[in-house]
């Protein structure tokens, strides 16, 4: 077969985990058995199931991860529908990875990290959170702030207090909008809560979640003395190719797929506002 | 330069296509697009613009990309491409020739698409002279010789003959049929024509059009400007301008389910369709001012900014033929040009 960046390889679905209602974390391996590509943290893979369509994920699992392949997908159209009925043993095709990476190795090392997310927002944040994990020694403190509608919004949570809360210089802090019976931790939305924290403004941040939390989440950083050219995010535009060719998914001269999905604050500033 | 008599054309055209698929303009029900030749064809080589640009026979309208059968929980990813055999485009205009380049530099570029690579290997193009641009012409304001267009073998044509000459090695084959039909010479009427071609191209209304303003460090105060309002008011959003246009090269990558399985293809899309960028919960351009201002953005500025200064316009015209209300990119460079020029 030609070496073709469109033909997909085949994925197999070993594990299925439901995460919130509307949440499947789905883990995918390649025929062979192993991860279907190596990737970095941040970028993406196009999975489909062919007859239904393909669209564009993080892969949510980091890349020392040596096993195995993640994507969590929240039901809201047609392919994510028909993926949350699928079961283990379907395959599916997959295709990447795609896209610029966090910058884990460049301007994080060393730093402090914040880490804010909304939702689903947590999928590409989760790989970087894992990867720091690992590499603990190479960063500073980790600050983790994650919301989302009601505590059974809350993707991963498993791991999240199992795991994250544990990890040394690690501070955790979630929330959900509103008030729920058996949720004894912090209520209100994101951008609020941040403010109240206080966050150190020399952090690095990463910001991922709808758009609307972002731009009150960010505004919140810059009044705490954040620096844009040191807060991160993810764009989310409707993409096809994954490479730069079918002009689907540009803002200004860059395409999302192939310059983004992660972009820095001050470098957002400098594209048209059309996103 | 060999020099064939016109009476002869088909004569020639006959050789060619017993050796390989010869691809010409042919008129058919009134227009005139790119068609295989066969005996009897309407050949229309004076016409300056096919309806259609000659960019399908790279980057197709539609084409299947690859198949899938599924059984029980397995997937079977099915690409039976063939390869695919040389073939002769013949009358390749400059601008189009042009818009070869402009693809290129989107399909070429690494990752490379190898559907199109495939195609553009097999290629042999003979490019065809202009002898008469006419007034929706503006090629050489993008710096395009219409008088003198390259390609394998260029073709210069006056009412009588036509004159070939060799620019490649996949030329120099092609000529080795030609030569039978014709004989050596032409040089000095060739330059005539050439000389009288840049005349005219000269007086044109659009030749002097000022591209000074369409550069990247000017994007977001072209992307801002008040002009974009009135200028896309009119637009329907129907995708003419797109379909005709050599460069535009936006596609869409769909499935098809048939009774032995499924076909993924891909096909031309547009940029001015209200669903383009639509997702989910969100659309990044929600008004067709935004799309208008999108497909003119995209030619003057932000493709020029992706790829070295050039711009992904050729002058060709097609737009300002074929748009049902009259707007093309001539108005838009006149405009935010005169506006937007400090
Ligand atoms: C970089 C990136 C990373 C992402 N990461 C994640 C992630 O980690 N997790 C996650 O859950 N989501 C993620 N997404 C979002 C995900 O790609 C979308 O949720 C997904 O595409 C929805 O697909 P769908 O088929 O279910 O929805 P669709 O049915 O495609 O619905 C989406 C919209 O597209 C339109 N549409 C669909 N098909 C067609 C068609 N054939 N023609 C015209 N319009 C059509 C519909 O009108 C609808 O409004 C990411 C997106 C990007 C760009
Ligand atoms: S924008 Fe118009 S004039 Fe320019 S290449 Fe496309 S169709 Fe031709
Ligand atoms: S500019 Fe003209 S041809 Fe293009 S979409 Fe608008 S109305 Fe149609
Ligand atoms: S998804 Fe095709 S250009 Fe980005």
């Amino acid at each position: 077969m030609i070496n073709e960046h469109l033909i997909p390889s085949i994925g197999v679905i070993t594990d299925i985990r439901r995460d919130t209602p509307d949440v499947k974390t789905f883990r995918v391996l390649g025929l062979d058995g192993k991860k279907p590509f190596e990737h970095k943290p941040g970028q993406c893979a196009m999975l489909s199931v062919p007859g239904v369509g393909e669209a564009m994920f993080s892969i949510t699992s980091s890349p020392t991860n040596e096993e195995f392949m993640e994507f969590s997908i929240k039901k809201c159209g047609c392919l994510t529908e028909v993926l949350h009925s699928l079961e283990v043993g379907q395959q599916v095709t997959v295709r990447g990875p795609y896209g610029k990476n966090f910058p884990v190795e460049g301007e994080f090392k060393g730093k402090d990290l914040l880490f804010i997310a909304g939702g689903i927002g947590l999928a590409p944040l989760r790989s970087v959170i894992n990867y720091v994990r690992h590499y603990r020694k190479n960063y500073g403190k980790v600050v983790i702030v994650y919301g989302a509608r009601s505590m059974d919004d809350l993707v991963d949570i498993n791991e999240i207090k199992t795991e994250w809360m544990n990890e040394p210089d690690f501070n955790v802090y979630l929330t959900i909008d509103r008030p729920q019976e058996g949720w004894d931790g912090h209520v209100g939305f994101v951008p609020a809560y941040v403010k109240e924290l206080g966050l150190d403004p020399t952090m690095t941040a990463v910001l991922c979640g709808p758009p609307i939390m972002i731009k009150f989440t960010l505004q919140g950083l810059l009044e705490l003395g954040f620096d844009k050219s040191r807060v991160y995010t993810t764009l989310e535009l409707r993409m096809k190719c994954g490479i730069g060719k079918c002009g689907r998914c540009n803002v200004g001269d860059k395409f999302v797929c192939k310059d983004g999905p992660v972009f820095r604050m001050d470098e957002l500033d400098e594209l048209p506002d059309e996103y | 330069m060999i020099k064939v008599d016109r009476t002869k054309a088909d004569g020639m055209y006959a050789a060619i296509s017993e050796k390989m698929p010869l691809f010409i303009p042919v008129k058919s029900a009134g227009e005139v697009n790119y068609a295989p030749w066969e005996k009897g064809a309407d050949v229309s080589l004076d016409t300056l613009k096919t309806v259609k640009s000659a960019k399908d026979f790279f980057f197709p309208q539609s084409e299947t990309m690859m198949r899938f059968k599924a059984e029980g929980k397995k997937i079977e990813i099915i690409d039976d491409r063939k390869e695919v055999a040389p073939f002769v485009i013949f009358g390749v205009r400059g601008c189009d020739y042009r818009s070869f380049d402009i693809l290129d530099k989107v399909f070429l570029q690494e990752p490379v698409d190898t559907y199109y690579k495939e195609r553009r290997d097999a290629a042999v193009i003979v490019t065809m002279a202009c002898a008469k641009p006419e007034e929706s012409c503006f090629c050489s304001v993008f710096g395009i010789d219409s008088a003198d267009p390259k390609g394998d073998v260029t073709c210069y044509a006056d009412d009588k003959y036509l004159y070939f000459k060799s620019n490649t090695d996949k030329g120099a084959k092609l000529m080795e049929i030609i030569g039978a039909f014709g004989t050596e010479g032409g040089e000095k009427e060739v330059e005539a024509q050439k000389k009288n071609t840049r005349e005219i191209m000269e007086k044109l209304p659009f030749t002097h059009l000022d591209l000074s303003v369409f550069k990247p460090e000017n994007l977001n105060k072209l992307f801002a400007s008040e002009e974009w309002a009135s200028l896309s008011e009119a637009c329907l959003g129907c995708g003419t301008c797109t379909f005709v246009c050599p460069t535009c090269q936006c596609f869409d990558i769909r499935d098809f389910k048939t009774n032995d399985g499924v076909i993924r293809f891909r096909c031309w899309d547009s940029c001015m369709y209200s669903d383009f960028t639509q997702m989910a919960a969100a659309n990044s351009r929600t008004t067709q001012l935004q799309r208008y201002r999108q497909r003119f953005m995209h030619k003057l500025v932000y493709y020029p900014s992706q790829y070295g200064g050039t711009y992904s316009c050729v002058g060709c015209g097609r737009c300002v033929n074929k748009c049902p209300q009259r707007l093309n990119i001539v108005k838009v460079i006149k405009r935010l040009g005169d506006k937007e020029n400090d």
